[in-house]
């Protein structure tokens, strides 16, 4: 592979050897238990590695089911009067068959518990656990030189209650009133009755309950990680040594410690309305024509505590893509990153101002206008840490030699997604405009390319970039190419199209418009988004076979830093053990960005700084 | 099972496990917080029930902060190493846990009894659900004491390592649970 820096560097080790702490781990004979069987070594696994394999290959499972979901609405939306029988076997009674004519058409309610289940899984289950899991657990302790977790047994703890989560949120699919059908921002008074719909019963109940154990999951893993970044340090990692995907995990943790346990007293309280009668969520309501017990709630509460989390949620989808993107891009530009402590501060910036914005949400809520004056400010003001991190990649590619692979074209993929999908959060951030503009299809374009394509497009760049990390292969290189591409114009021709529907006011959450005069004309163009969505889902399986086929057969990494990369993790074994270095443990002398400096392609984070040196980490 | 690995480089005083509880409870902080600012937001709302706060309350507030006191007096018995100060004020503790759980069951009923039942007004509701979940995160120091019984009266006494940072965060959870319910008793008193 030309792409390959294949340096027989065992100068790394030397150093290590050298000047290396030696923290008598392997002394300990604990060190041999987690290799002890089966069960401890792959499944009740405390070791980091292996917790993050485990978050990648589930969250992979969610996103197939999430996308396929998509696809079925897709179908809906593009082809309203096309025959959907062939899915019957399937979906059973979501498709219904009309006696007369024999077409069967999508049930509506089943509609609605797509678009929600889709809502959920990915950005729950996929761009939270999937990602920040994933990668947080396999990048925190190898960039920062620590053995494990500071807690390896709440960090295995963290995984399962994960997996438990899963399982709940997979069986509400199966039940035959259908899983929650209410939104995945899940709004009383439809989830706070079972009455209110099919779903609203026993879906909504399981649908609490798996949110409650994935919130589990994510406060013990978040304890772990800013734990581990704040403590276990090797020696001469300083905070502003750190690379910027620790930093980007650390502040990540820190948001989901801050926000989600808010949504647990939001659900706590839902949970109160739903099963013992109180109505804090509900007031003067009609059902059937049946006036209810509930007085005295209010709607609006709920939507504020969902918001409070659910704003810097899209940042903790965010950042880690971002974290990615940066270390990715660096690596294969062959340059320091650009404005390291800008970057740093931009993301404090953005993480900070996640929590003062979240009515932004609720512009069209009955919210006060002076009120959300307060929110339109704040939410600009987003658009400059931002900004200057867009700057600063561009910055960082600017007369760069860059290696052009699946990696790196994923992190420019990412700074192009993140450009576009940031630039109209401006429009919907002004609370005059998002009379127009709000619940359209500009809203749905808007975060999906700004979040969900983005937030993908960083962890492809960091699958493909720490896959010989984790698995001691190559991913194909030119299927990622072709991924990488049928993606990236993929995305483009399924999310573009939304603006324009958004702006002529199409609404979003509708099950058909052919029945509408004034939307009936997008016809075509709902078509185009829906065939895009399938091809585009089609490149996915084409990296799912990459993937596992590259587990097993793909190329094998034959040095220990094949990319040729400062970061520490790449002088641990190419198969990292349990305590990730066999002897002692790196000492780090410098930053993580030495790329191009005095005539030298890259310099590992464990070379010593030269007399007269200067370290810019400082 | 071993919970951490033992890692020496770690530079800080402060032990891994007592800062990962730490940050812990700032999260569940977060999650009384939301309570409490749910509260206010409802209640500026109008429409709002007023009731002045059983008067229980007071002695369980009361109970816990002593129990705290004793708590800290036997984790300080123990490191000087004085056995039966350290167990009596354990088992002090144990009890007054115990005693505050009542206090709060009769405070649920006092409010019942002066005509604000569960389910009546979110204002009333507001004030059991809040009493309910703290009292459940009181639940988990109450078994975490029990645990710590059983090492003082089951074990051998010896002043390790390994105890003292058990004790310590078995200490540092209990102040966690009283100091915020002295911060939830004041809200609830204050934002009638």
């Amino acid at each position: 592979m030309a792409n390959v820096t294949t340096i027989a560097n065992d100068q790394d080790e030397k150093l290590i050897q050298e000047l290396g702490f030696d923290d008598h781990f392997h002394e300990h004979e604990h060190a041999d238990k987690y290799k002890s069987n089966f069960i401890m070594k792959y499944i009740f696994s405390m070791d980091h590695k292996i917790i993050a394999r485990q978050f990648l290959i589930t969250g992979m499972f969610w996103a197939l089911i999430g996308a396929s979901m998509s696809i079925i609405f897709r179908l809906q939306l593009g082809f309203p009067e096309e025959n959907m029988s062939w899915i019957k076997p399937l979906l059973g009674k979501w498709i219904e068959i009309n006696p007369d004519t024999g077409i069967g058409t999508l049930a509506p309610e089943f509609y609605y518990a797509l678009v929600t289940m889709h809502g959920t899984i990915i950005v729950f289950f996929v761009l939270t656990a999937g990602l920040s899991g994933t990668f947080s657990n396999l990048l925190i302790p190898l960039q920062l030189g620590a053995r494990d977790m500071a807690s390896p047994f709440l960090n295995m703890l963290s995984y399962w209650f994960f997996f438990l989560s899963s399982v709940i949120m997979f069986y509400s699919l199966f039940l035959s009133t259908g899983p929650f059908a209410g939104g995945w921002v899940a709004y009383p008074p439809l989830s706070a009755l079972p009455q209110a719909s099919d779903g609203s019963g026993t879906g909504m109940t399981l649908w609490l309950l798996s949110l409650v154990f994935f919130v589990v999951s994510v406060a013990l893993g978040g304890v772990n990680y800013v734990t581990t970044v704040l403590n276990l340090r090797t020696k001469g990692m300083n905070m502003w040594r750190m690379p910027l995907t620790v930093w980007a995990f650390f502040i990540t943790a820190i948001i989901a410690l801050l926000s989600f346990p808010v949504l647990v007293s939001g659900f706590l309280l839902l949970m109160a309305d739903r099963s013992l009668e109180t109505s804090f969520y509900l007031s003067e309501i009609f059902i059937g024509g049946q006036a209810l017990d509930h007085v005295g709630g209010s709607p609006i509460l709920f939507q504020h505590l969902f918001w409070f989390l659910g704003h810097p949620e899209v940042y903790i989808i965010i950042l880690p893509a971002m974290g990615l993107t940066s270390e990715v891009l660096s690596v294969h530009c062959r340059k320091p990153i650009f404005g390291y402590k800008a970057m740093v501060y931009s993301m404090l910036a953005i993480g900070f101002l996640s929590f003062l914005v979240w009515a932004h949400h609720m512009f069209m809520s009955g919210l006060n206008p002076f009120i959300s004056n307060f929110f339109v400010v704040f939410t600009l003001i987003i658009a400059v840490p931002s900004a200057i991190k867009v700057f600063n990649w561009i910055s960082t590619m600017y007369k760069a030699n860059i290696r052009f692979n699946a990696p790196s074209m994923f992190a420019i993929g990412f700074v192009s997604m993140f450009i576009s999908g940031g630039l109209t959060g401006i429009f919907l951030g002004n609370s005059a405009i998002d009379i127009q503009m709000h619940d359209t299809y500009f809203v749905v374009a808007h975060f999906h390319i700004v979040m969900g394509v983005a937030a993908f497009f960083g962890m492809f760049a960091g699958i493909y970039h720490w896959f010989p990390k984790m698995f001691g292969r190559f991913m194909n290189d030119t299927i990622g190419k072709i991924h990488f591409w049928g993606t990236m114009i993929g995305a483009y021709c399924i999310f573009w199209p939304m603006h324009y529907l958004g702006m002529a006011g199409v609404p979003r959450r509708y099950y058909r418009f052919d029945n509408f005069d004034t939307f009936s004309q997008f016809a075509d163009m709902n078509m185009f988004i829906t065939i895009a969505a399938i091809i585009t889902f089609g490149f996915q399986l084409l990296f799912v076979i990459n993937f596992f086929h590259s587990i097993w057969k793909g190329k094998k990494v034959t040095s220990k830093n094949p990319w040729g990369a400062n970061t520490i993790e790449w002088t641990t074994p190419i198969k990292a053990g349990h305590g990730n270095w066999p002897g002692k443990l790196p000492t780090v002398q410098r930053w993580a960005y030495d790329y191009g400096k005095d005539g030298r392609e890259f310099i590992s984070q464990v070379e010593p700084l030269k007399e007269g040196e200067s370290d810019q980490g400082h | 099972m071993e919970i951490a690995i033992e890692q020496n480089n770690s530079r800080n005083k402060i032990h891994p496990q007592k800062f990962a509880l730490l940050v812990g409870c700032g999260s569940l902080l977060m999650m009384f917080s939301a309570f409490t600012s749910a509260y206010i937001v409802r209640q500026s709302g109008g429409n709002w029930l007023e009731f002045p706060l059983p008067q229980v309350f007071t002695y369980s507030t009361l109970t816990i902060i002593l129990s705290s006191i004793t708590l800290h007096g036997s984790y300080l018995s123990f490191k000087k190493g004085n056995e039966a100060l350290y167990k009596g004020l354990l088992l002090a503790t144990f009890f007054l846990g115990i005693l505050f759980f009542v206090f709060q069951f009769q405070g649920w009923q006092a409010l019942a009894d002066m005509g604000v039942p569960f389910t009546l007004h979110p204002a009333g509701d507001f004030v059991y659900m809040i009493s309910w979940v703290h009292a459940a995160h009181v639940l988990g120091g109450i078994a975490i004491l029990a645990v710590a019984m059983i090492h003082a009266f089951g074990l051998k006494f010896k002043v390790t390592k390994k105890r003292t940072l058990r004790f310590n965060l078995s200490l540092t959870y209990w102040h966690f649970v009283d100091l915020l319910w002295v911060y939830l008793f004041l809200f609830l008193t204050l934002y009638r």
